[in-house]
C-alpha cells in the first residue's frame, strides 16, 4: 500500500487550504481571546472604542494645530489613519506570538498551523470593527465625498487582512526560531507609527514624498483612508499593494515549504 | 482499515542556546532523556526516538513502557502528528483520539456548555456532530446548573468531570493516552473507569504510555520498551 508520499510544498498548501477552510476553528478562537480578556466587564470590547476615541479626540486638536491643519478636514484624516494603523500594528505585534502563543495546541494535536494566523487575523479584524464606530461617528460629523470609490475601502481592508496571512506565517516562524524577533518587531512597530504617514500627510513632504511612498505600511492605510478622505487611493498605492501581496505570498509558501515541520520543534 | 505504521521513525529536537562545545561528535548516554547528539549541521540535538519500527492493526493494545525521557510521550506526539519525522515516516489511518491533555482547547471563563463545544471542535468535531453528545455530557458530568456557569466557578475536580465527559465522548478509533485517567471521587471515578472502558473498547487500536507495567499487562496485549529513545523490544503479552 506505499503511495507516493506529498512534498513539503504539497504539504504546505495543503494547509493553508485546510487553514483558511476550517472556518469552524479560526473564528471561534479568535472571539474566544477577545471574550477572555473582556469578561466581566460592563462595556467589554467597546473599553477599545472607549480608548482609541479618547486618543483621537486627544491627538486630533493638538496634532491639527501642531501641522497647522485645518481641523475639519484634519480630524477625519487622523480618525482614518489612527484606526487602521492600530489595526496593522496589533497584527504585525500578534503575528509575531502567534505560534509561541499557540504551542499547547500545536504540540499535541494536529492542526494546520495557518490556524492560529487566521485567529490572530480575525481577532483584529473584530477589534478593528469595534474601533470603526469611531469613524462613523466623526465622518457623520464631517461627511466624505460620496460616491463609487467608497467602495475601495471594506477593499482595502479586506486586503490588509489577505496580507495579514501570509505576513503572519512568515514572522511567527522566524519568531519562534529566533525569541529576539517579537522584541525588534515591536521596537520597529513603534518607530514606524511617527515614520509613517499616520499623524501627518505624505503630501508635507514636499518633494521628498518618496520617504513616505517606500514605506509599504504607508500604502496599506492609503487604500482604506483614501477612498474616505481623497476620493480614492492611487494607482501607485493599488498596484504597491497588489505586489507585495503576490510577492508575501511567494516568499511564504517557499519558507512554509522549508521549515512547516519545524514549527512544532521550535515553539 | 486502521492501522499505525512506523518506518524508520526519527524524531530529533535541536537544543539552541545550549552549551554545545563540550559535546564530543558521539553519542553520549545520560542515565536517563533521549541521546545527545550532533545533526549534519552540527548543531546538537536530543535524539528522542531513533530507527523506531513496527506495524499496529485493528485490535491492539499497545503498551508503552520506559524510563523517564525514553521517548513515551513523544512517540505518541509523532502518533498524533504533531511532531512530524525528521526521517522516517509514520502513518496513521483512523479517526485519532489525543488524550495527552484532556483540558486542551477550554477556557475557564466560558460556561461548561460553551466548554463543551469549545473542546470538541479541538478534537476535530463539527457542531452538527457535538450537538447530539451534549446531553450524554452534561448528564454524565453530574454538574447539574453549574453547566451554564463560566468554568472558574468550578472547583478542579469539576473541570476534569468536564473534560473527561467531553473527551470520553468522541468516537476514535485510534486512542493515544498518557498515563490511565481517572478522575473525580471515589463513586464518580468508578463510573469514570466504566466509560473510559466502553470508549477503550470501541476504539480499535489503543496506545497507553505508563509506569505502571501491571497496569500495561492487564490492559495492553502488546508491550513497547523504549530506551534511551530506542525500542527495546515489542513483546506480546
Amino acid at each position: 500500500m506505499q503511495t507516493a508520499r506529498p512534498g513539503n510544498f504539497a504539504l504546505a498548501l495543503k494547509d493553508l487550504k485546510d487553514g483558511v477552510s476550517s472556518i469552524h476553528i479560526w473564528p471561534m478562537l479568535g472571539w474566544q481571546e477577545i471574550r477572555q480578556r473582556y469578561r466581566r466587564s460592563v462595556m467589554g470590547p467597546f473599553w477599545l472604542t472607549i480608548s482609541t476615541g479618547a486618543m483621537i479626540a486627544g491627538m486630533g486638536p493638538l496634532y491639527g494645530r501642531l501641522f497647522g491643519q485645518d481641523i475639519g478636514s484634519y480630524f477625519p484624516y487622523l480618525a482614518i489613519s489612527f484606526v487602521v494603523w492600530l489595526l496593522m500594528a496589533n497584527l504585525i505585534n500578534d503575528c509575531s506570538n502567534a505560534f509561541i502563543a499557540a504551542e499547547g495546541f500545536i504540540k499535541q494535536i494536529k492542526l494546520p498551523l495557518t490556524i492560529h494566523i487566521l485567529r490572530v487575523v480575525w481577532k483584529n479584524l473584530i477589534i478593528f470593527a469595534h474601533n470603526l464606530v469611531i469613524v462613523v461617528l466623526v465622518f457623520l460629523f464631517y461627511p466624505p465625498e460620496m460616491g463609487w470609490h467608497l467602495l475601495q475601502l471594506p477593499l482595502g481592508v479586506l486586503m490588509i487582512a489577505v496580507n495579514g496571512l501570509w505576513f503572519g506565517v512568515l514572522v511567527g516562524l522566524f519568531c519562534a526560531r529566533f525569541r529576539d524577533i517579537p522584541q525588534i518587531i515591536a521596537s520597529v512597530v513603534q518607530v514606524a507609527f511617527f515614520l509613517t504617514p499616520v499623524m501627518w500627510k505624505a503630501d508635507m513632504l514636499g518633494k521628498h514624498i518618496w520617504a513616505a511612498q517606500i514605506n509599504p505600511l504607508y500604502h496599506f492605510i492609503e487604500i482604506v483612508r483614501a477612498p474616505l478622505v481623497a476620493g480614492g487611493a492611487s494607482l501607485l498605492s493599488w498596484g504597491a499593494v497588489l505586489l507585495i501581496t503576490l510577492t508575501g505570498y511567494a516568499v511564504m509558501i517557499m519558507v512554509f515549504s522549508r521549515f512547516r515541520a519545524r514549527i512544532a520543534y521550535w515553539v | 482499515m486502521t492501522c499505525v505504521i512506523a518506518k524508520n521513525l526519527v524524531i530529533e529536537f535541536p537544543i539552541y542556546g545550549g552549551k554545545s562545545r563540550s559535546l564530543k561528535n558521539t553519542f553520549i548516554r545520560a542515565a536517563t532523556g533521549g541521546l545527545l547528539a550532533r545533526d549534519a549541521a552540527d548543531r546538537v540535538v536530543i535524539r528522542a526516538l531513533s530507527n523506531i519500527n513496527f506495524d499496529f492493526r485493528e485490535g491492539d493494545r499497545v503498551g508503552i513502557v520506559g524510563h523517564n525521557g525514553s521517548g513515551k510521550s513523544t512517540l505518541l506526539r509523532a502518533i498524533a502528528g504533531a511532531y512530524e519525522p525528521v526521517s522516517g515516516t509514520i502513518d496513521v489511518i483512523g479517526r485519532l483520539a489525543t488524550m495527552l491533555s484532556i483540558t486542551l482547547g477550554m477556557d475557564t471563563e466560558s460556561t461548561g456548555y460553551e466548554n463543551i463545544f469549545l473542546r470538541a471542535t479541538v478534537m476535530g468535531l463539527r457542531a452538527r456532530e457535538i450537538e447530539p453528545l451534549v446531553d450524554d455530557i452534561c448528564e454524565f458530568a453530574e454538574l447539574g446548573d453549574y453547566i451554564h456557569m463560566p468554568m472558574r466557578t468550578y472547583s478542579s475536580g469539576m473541570s476534569m468531570r468536564l473534560a473527561f465527559a467531553i473527551s470520553t465522548s468522541i468516537p476514535a478509533d485510534i486512542v493515544l493516552m498518557d498515563e490511565w485517567m481517572s478522575v473525580g471521587d471515589a463513586e464518580f471515578a468508578h463510573k469514570a473507569q466504566a466509560r473510559l472502558r466502553v470508549m477503550l473498547d470501541k476504539a480499535r487500536i489503543l496506545f497507553l504510555a505508563s509506569h505502571d507495567e501491571q497496569l500495561i499487562r492487564r490492559n495492553c496485549n502488546k508491550i513497547m520498551h523504549l530506551d534511551h529513545g530506542e525500542m527495546a523490544s515489542l513483546d506480546r503479552v
